[in-house]
This record gives C-alpha cells, sequence and structure tokens, in this order.
C-alpha cells in the first residue's frame, strides 16, 4: 500500500513540474504538440529509471563507501551525461524504432534537471517514502512516478496550448507570457490534489 | 534595416575590445536572462517564494558565474574543441561544489532554505550558455563582467519576482509589513502563482521594450 502512495503522491500531489519547479525548461519549451510532448515524456520515464538506478548505485559503492560525499554533484553529472550517450547508442543499435521515436530528444535530457534533481533527492534520501526505509526500490518506484507526474502535465499543457493557438491573444501577453499564465492555472488545478495524500495514508493505515 | 541593426550588434559582440560597461549593461537589460532570454526558469519559479530567497539565488549563481567564465576564458586554448562542453561542466560543477561547502559553512540558513537548488546550478542554462557564447570567445577581464552583467540581470529579476510575490500573498517586502497578512492572497506564495507572476512580469516587461 505504501508505494500506491508512493506513486500518488508523485504524480499527483507533488507533481514534479507543477509543484517542485523541475524540468521547466522541457515542459515550456517542447509543449507545443501533443506528439512532441508524449515522447518527450517517455523518454524522460526511460532516462530517469535508469539515472536512478546508476547514481544509486554510484553513491552507495563508490562516494560512500570511500568518504567521497562531496563529489555527489561532479560525480552525477558527469554520470547522467555519459549515461544518455550511452542509452542513445545502445537504443540506435537494439531498437531503432524506439530510436525513431525518442531519439530527438535523448541529447536534451542531459541539461533537464529533473533527472539530476531526481538522483539527487534520492541518492539522500529526502523524498516522500511514506514511512518505508529509502531504498533501491522505493527509490525507483519513486522516479519513475515522478517521470509520469512530468508525463502527465506536460500532455495536458500540450493540449491546452493547442487549443491556444487558435484564440485572439492580446498582444503584449503573446508568446511565454500566456503560456506561463496557463501553467499558473494548470499549477492551481493540481493544488486540489494537495492532503490527498494525507487522507489516503488514513485510509491504508499506515 | 532591424536584421541590419541585428547584424551590426552581433559584430560589436564578438569584437574582443568591446567596452566592459556595455557588455555589463548588456546581461542587465538588453539580454535580461530572465525576462528576455528566458533562461534558468527552474530556479527563477522555485526559489522567488520571499525576496531575500529570490536574492541568494540570484548572488548564488552570480558567483558560479562570475568565476566560471573567468575560468573558462583563461583555459580555453588548452581545451580541444571536441570535449570543450564536458570541460565546462566540470569547472562549473567544481564550482558549485564549493560554493554549495561555503553557504553550508557560513550561511546555513540560505542553504536550507534554497535546498536542493543550490546542486541545480550546475544544469542552469544561464552559466553553461554564458560559458558557449561569450567566454569561450572572449579574454578574461570582458568575460568577468559579462558574468557580473548577466548575473546582476538574472538577481534583479530574481528579487522582483520574488518581492511581486511576497508583497501579493504575505504583504511584506524583504520581510517589512506593508499591509495586513489577512488581506494577501497565498496562492501567490505558492507553486501557481509563480508561473502567473511571472507571465505577468515578462507581458510588462514586452510592453517596456516596445516588443
Amino acid at each position: 500500500m505504501a508505494y500506491i502512495l508512493i506513486i500518488i503522491t508523485a504524480i499527483f500531489v507533488n507533481n514534479i513540474v507543477l509543484s517542485q519547479f523541475l524540468g521547466i525548461c522541457p515542459f515550456l519549451g517542447v509543449s507545443k504538440k501533443i506528439e512532441t510532448a508524449s515522447g518527450m515524456g517517455m523518454a524522460v520515464a526511460f532516462v530517469l529509471t535508469i539515472a536512478t538506478i546508476v547514481t544509486y548505485g554510484i553513491q552507495k559503492l563508490v562516494l560512500e563507501a570511500f568518504g567521497l560525499e562531496y563529489l555527489q554533484t561532479i560525480a552525477f553529472i558527469l554520470v547522467i551525461a555519459a549515461l544518455v550517450q550511452m542509452v542513445e547508442i545502445v537504443l540506435k543499435k537494439v531498437s531503432p524504432a524506439l530510436y525513431q521515436a525518442l531519439g530527438v530528444f535523448l541529447p536534451l535530457i542531459t541539461t533537464n534537471c529533473c533527472i539530476l534533481g531526481v538522483a539527487i533527492l534520492v541518492a539522500n534520501g529526502t523524498y516522500a517514502t511514506q514511512g518505508l526505509e529509502p531504498s533501491l526500490l522505493t527509490g525507483v518506484v519513486f522516479a519513475f512516478s515522478t517521470a509520469l507526474g512530468f508525463a502527465l502535465a506536460l500532455i495536458i499543457f500540450a493540449g491546452v496550448r493547442e487549443q491556444l493557438e487558435m484564440m485572439n491573444i492580446p498582444k503584449g501577453v503573446r508568446g511565454m507570457s500566456i503560456a506561463l499564465i496557463t501553467a499558473g492555472l494548470l499549477a492551481m488545478a493540481f493544488m486540489g490534489f494537495s492532503g490527498v495524500d494525507n487522507g489516503l495514508s488514513r485510509v491504508f493505515g499506515l | 534595416m532591424h536584421r541590419a541593426v541585428q547584424a551590426l550588434s552581433i559584430k560589436t559582440e564578438r569584437r574582443p575590445t568591446m567596452n566592459n560597461l556595455k557588455v555589463l549593461m548588456n546581461g542587465i537589460i538588453k539580454e535580461n536572462p530572465t525576462f528576455v532570454l528566458l533562461l534558468g526558469m527552474c530556479p527563477t519559479l522555485g526559489t522567488t517564494s520571499s525576496a531575500l530567497n529570490g536574492m541568494s539565488m540570484g548572488l548564488a549563481t552570480m558567483a558560479v558565474l562570475v568565476f566560471s567564465n573567468l575560468i573558462i576564458s583563461l583555459i580555453k586554448n588548452f581545451i580541444p574543441d571536441m570535449v570543450r562542453i564536458p570541460c565546462f561542466i566540470v569547472v562549473i560543477a567544481s564550482l558549485v561544489t564549493i560554493l554549495q561547502m561555503c553557504l553550508q559553512a557560513y550561511v546555513p540558513d540560505v542553504y536550507a532554505s534554497l535546498g536542493l537548488f543550490i546542486p541545480l546550478i550546475v544544469v542552469n542554462c544561464i552559466i553553461l550558455g554564458r560559458a558557449e557564447a561569450f567566454a569561450a570567445k572572449n579574454g578574461p577581464v570582458s568575460s568577468i563582467f559579462d558574468g557580473l552583467g548577466m548575473g546582476l540581470g538574472f538577481t534583479m529579476a530574481l528579487t522582483l519576482l520574488g518581492a511581486t510575490r511576497e508583497f501579493l500573498g504575505t504583504g511584506c517586502i524583504f520581510s517589512l509589513r506593508v499591509f495586513p497578512e489577512e488581506y494577501g492572497a497565498l496562492a501567490f506564495v505558492l507553486a501557481p502563482g509563480a508561473f502567473i507572476a511571472l507571465g505577468y512580469l515578462i507581458a510588462i516587461v514586452n510592453r517596456l521594450r516596445g516588443v
């Protein structure tokens, strides 16, 4: 039950984009069409899960084992950059179809701060574990559901922006301005979920 | 006509002996990283729940930006072109780690309130962007001025956004009370207010620039 609660909390209550403000750049940059938005969402889910596993291993087996925790930022960003390159190469060989779908988005992901952010949160164990001990399993569940939350926010926002294209918008707020205001209204909608995690944890008896 | 002006401005930017004051003002006004270039949106939205938080994030980013511009402009001739981006990232990540330690040691309150966004300065596109666009082509002195200008522009934008949110949300600016707290709209301190306030500030800046 605690795992279900982690998933619901990460997707809806603490949505990575709309309440944690991570990954805003792709959220604003690739949200003009639903197709590209869902491609980006899938690519992030794929890379985020792998990156979390790898960085967790590095944190526990290398950094903490040798007392090098202060190198966390440097180690993680290099590992993520290398990992994205490697995923791109492997995907190209193993599954050309998947590469066709995700390929364009992969290079963009290195500078996506939600990857580094989630990797640091999981490695330090400072995320909502709902009473479970922070471990690799809870970390991966958290990372994957966070990515689902990112994809959900991105796809909803792309849908709204497609409609926005047809509207007559005042000249001053055209472009990024109206996009940010729309995102604000979307964040307000997601605020409706706040408190759901406490209620559910009472229902589940945690 | 407009195209010609644009071409001219690019040409003056590339000239190494460009007026340092001009470089400084370019970052603050003409190419303001937040309002004009729309870079580094995550810390802009995530850390501006109060004017003080916004200002500390801006100053932290400025410190990294100035030193990364300086170091990269000094070592630019030793780095092979193929591996320059990874090298820049290592320089930036080292500086962020040093900054993280300094903040933790001397201002633990600021470190606690900015939290995750301090290590995330590494992936702030302003810093890598300036390293690639300016420091890799110019000398150390003008690179420092470029870092200062961009950093000040970023700090001013974050302070302005933080002050707006704090004022509308709680009735304070830098914790000085202007009107009673009961009249504030709490949504401006929470997530939605960040997006909406920034959206309207960009609209106002667009209007002032006459876009």
